[in-house]
């Protein structure tokens, strides 16, 4: 086999990696509703998109507010911990804030014991869970007739946007989703879920104590709206953005979207020094495979 | 293969070591002297990136072991902690993820090379049966792996394939049902299932490791093929493993490594499931359970014959048949290449596998049911129809009388021969 071949092979498929790149970023906000009966779910613009987007604190720190003036109410956010509020690549609140916030959480943390065996609750501190106002799920369920407010800490992780692109170009949103660095269907979903609520469509027969959610596999969610537009979360003058509705939806999934990925900022700063040591050195190995096999014909 | 070796101690330790273990003189000359095809494309720089792979994945693996808690109640939790607290555990648990990925990627990139060229053939059947082996192994490690972050595609992926032995009920009562029993420890899928698994997902890669020695061990004993499917037969079709193939294989494992790096660090959910973000949970069942996507033809197979018992068989046939492909290849070349009526079955093959895949996504309803059967048809009349038939009908186009006339022409071919031997 001579070299040229394999040569314009590689070509050929960077070629085409790059044609993808360039229509996935024209595209992308279309690919989750090419067809379907679904509703189909928008993809945001998020600062933390894509192979180059960081979070942005301002709204990590909005989010959170969001969070604590109005999901704490029902969910906990257990896997997160105080001292997280205050780490790099998260709100960064300064220390003695989450200091200050831990001690006068509403929530107390239970099942530990004093000296004498008694079960006793203490103030959280900085190395404890945010948690919620129930001490277990069945307390939780009892409250809400049976509907148990989730643990956040994983919910954009956990939730996803189903592809119903057509088999014929199935292939092409999946290899432009990869070329792209897509991973935010959870959030994308999230936001489409906290402005999905609506009034029930004509003759539908709502079950009781459930809400009419576009979003929500099934339509009918047993949390009433959590955000609402004439009662917007209040931010500070100089917490970056004017608060409103779509506001506080957006900023408390990016919030939520941390919790779920706190390492995001580290990993894709890391990854782009590794890419750059494996492409260099890709590009060495070949040129001294070059030199080696130039000693004969092949 | 038998070649003269070159190697020489040169130190008094050296000396002294092979005259009693021998080991350098073995690995310089199965891995320095060894004389491989000249023509060797980058298709084959994947059994190097194999062997790293399984390497990676066994120290990831075990470094996440010291943080991992193989219990019901302790798995998912233990996983978030490596994810959160342990330092770097979210890029070695990705690593490892991510790393089982792309292992099936190459594995399956390797087992379509070895098709396409006819690597199967005699006298490599020991060779590629090896490798079968070590993919059913590599099967059954992946599939025990992703048991035990323990969150709900776990514990349902676990559910749904360990149950598929019951159907061995409908032919010994009981039969089935016993089996699955004894698989999950208990009258459900639980932390008693969950251990086991872990215990065997740790044991598996060393069997693996133990099998890809013999996989080399027969390889250096037949030589490798190559592109035009001819054997290294004179000095001048080969050229010594280093600095020659080494390079080569260098180049490919590091512009693979680029793509696992791409999925390490900016999609490392990508090829996983939401769902598995949600603690196991026995009382609720999934929308769709679905396995990973390395498993998904197999998944569409299992899922195409109507009856549970022949549809379990389908799904095994389906990776038992590649056992007998040195058999059912009836073709006198090897290569594809010079195969001018297989290569258009060979590429509707390989068409057929990316469609099982899709379709093994999908829910098993509709005309994803009909297409998915009439894939399995293929698939399976591809090695019990095709292979046999094409190759006893079809006029191969005239073969190269050696690597290096392939490569040199066949007048250039006789001075090099002339002049090498």
């Amino acid at each position: 086999m001579t070299s040229p071949e394999p040569l314009r092979r590689v070509a050929l498929v960077l070629g085409l990696a790059l044609a993808s790149l360039t229509l996935a970023g024209a595209v992308s906000a279309k690919a989750a509703d090419a067809g379907g009966a679904e509703h189909a779910i928008e993809r945001q613009d998020w600062s933390f998109a894509g192979f180059t987007g960081l979070y942005d604190r301002a709204q990590l720190q909005r989010g959170f507010q969001v969070y604590q003036q109005v999901c704490s109410a029902c969910h906990s956010l257990s896997r997160v911990r105080f001292r997280n509020l205050a780490e790099p690549g998260g709100p960064e609140f300064p220390e003695e804030a989450v200091k200050a916030l831990a001690a006068s959480w509403p929530y107390a943390i239970h099942g530990e014991m004093d000296d004498e065996g008694n079960e006793v609750e203490r103030v959280p501190g900085l190395a404890d869970p945010i948690v919620g106002p129930f001490k277990n799920e069945r307390q939780a369920r009892s409250a809400y007739n049976g509907a148990l407010p989730l643990d956040l800490s994983l919910i954009t992780k956990a939730r996803t946007v189903e592809s119903h692109a057509p088999w014929y170009s199935h292939w092409f949103w999946m290899l432009a989703d990869i070329v792209s660095g897509y991973q935010e269907a959870g959030a994308d979903y999230l936001y489409a879920l906290l402005n999905g609520y609506e009034e029930p469509p004509a003759g539908l027969q709502m079950n009781e104590g459930m809400y009419y959610n576009v979003a929500f596999p099934g339509h009918q969610i047993a949390m009433p709206p959590p955000l609402s537009p004439d009662m917007v979360v209040e931010y500070q003058p100089d917490a970056g953005a004017k608060s409103t509705f779509q506001q506080n939806a957006k900023d408390v999934t990016a919030f939520l979207a941390w919790a779920a990925d706190p390492s995001l900022d580290a990993r894709k700063e890391l990854g782009w020094f590794v890419m750059l040591y494996l492409l260099i050195t890709t590009v060495l190995l070949y040129l001294v495979k070059k030199l080696i096999w130039s000693r004969i014909k092949h | 293969m038998n070649h003269e070796s070159t190697y020489e101690p040169k130190s008094g330790f050296g000396k002294w070591l092979d005259a009693r273990l021998p080991v350098g003189r073995m690995m310089h000359t199965q891995f320095v002297d060894f004389p491989t095809p000249r023509n060797l494309n980058y298709l084959w720089t994947f059994g190097g990136i194999l062997t790293f792979f399984l390497m990676a994945q066994i120290v990831t693996g075990i470094v996440l072991a010291m943080h991992y808690q193989p219990s019901a109640t302790e798995a998912f939790d233990s996983i978030e902690r490596i994810r959160r607290d342990v330092n770097y555990g979210w890029l070695i648990r990705n690593l490892h993820a991510v790393g089982a990925s792309m292992f099936f990627l190459a594995a399956y990139i390797h087992i379509f090379r070895g098709l396409y060229y006819g690597s199967y053939k005699a006298p490599r059947e020991i060779l590629w049966i090896i490798g079968v082996l070590i993919f059913v192994c590599m099967m059954a490690t992946a599939f025990m792996g992703y048991s035990l972050p323990w969150g709900q595609m776990s514990f349902w992926a676990v559910t749904v394939i360990t149950n598929l032995f019951s159907s061995l009920d409908s032919v010994v009562e009981g039969l089935g049902t016993n089996i699955v029993q004894w698989l999950w420890g208990g009258y459900s899928v639980s932390g008693v299932t969950l251990n086991r698994f872990f215990s065997l997902h740790y044991l598996l890669p060393f069997v693996i490791a133990g099998l890809v020695g013999l996989h080399l061990w027969a390889l250096h004993v037949v030589g490798q093929n190559s592109p035009t499917g001819l054997d290294v037969k004179t000095k001048s079709d080969s050229v010594p493993m280093h600095p020659f193939a080494t390079s080569k294989d260098a180049v490919g494992m590091f512009a693979f490594l680029l793509l696992f790096a791409w999925f390490v660090f900016y999609l490392p959910d990508y090829l996983g499931h939401a769902d598995n973000y949600i603690p196991a949970d026995p009382l609720v069942t999934p929308p769709h359970i679905v396995p990973e996507w390395y498993f998904l033809p197999y998944y569409a197979i299992l899922r195409a014959i109507p009856s549970k018992l022949f549809g379990v068989i389908a799904m095994f046939a389906s990776i038992g048949v590649l056992l007998f492909v040195p058999w059912l290849d009836t073709a006198r070349v090897r290569s594809t290449k010079y195969r001018p009526m297989y290569r258009w079955f060979f590429w509707l093959f390989a068409f057929t596998c990316l469609a099982l895949g899709y379709l093994g996504s999908k829910p098993a309803e509709g005309a994803y049911v009909l297409w998915a059967r009439i894939f399995t048809a293929y698939y399976f009349a591809h090695f019990l129809i095709v292979m046999p038939i094409v190759g006893w009908l079809e006029t191969p186009k005239k073969v190269p009388g050696s690597i290096t006339e392939a490569v040199l022409g066949p007048d250039k071919a006789k001075n090099a021969q002339a002049s090498a031997n």
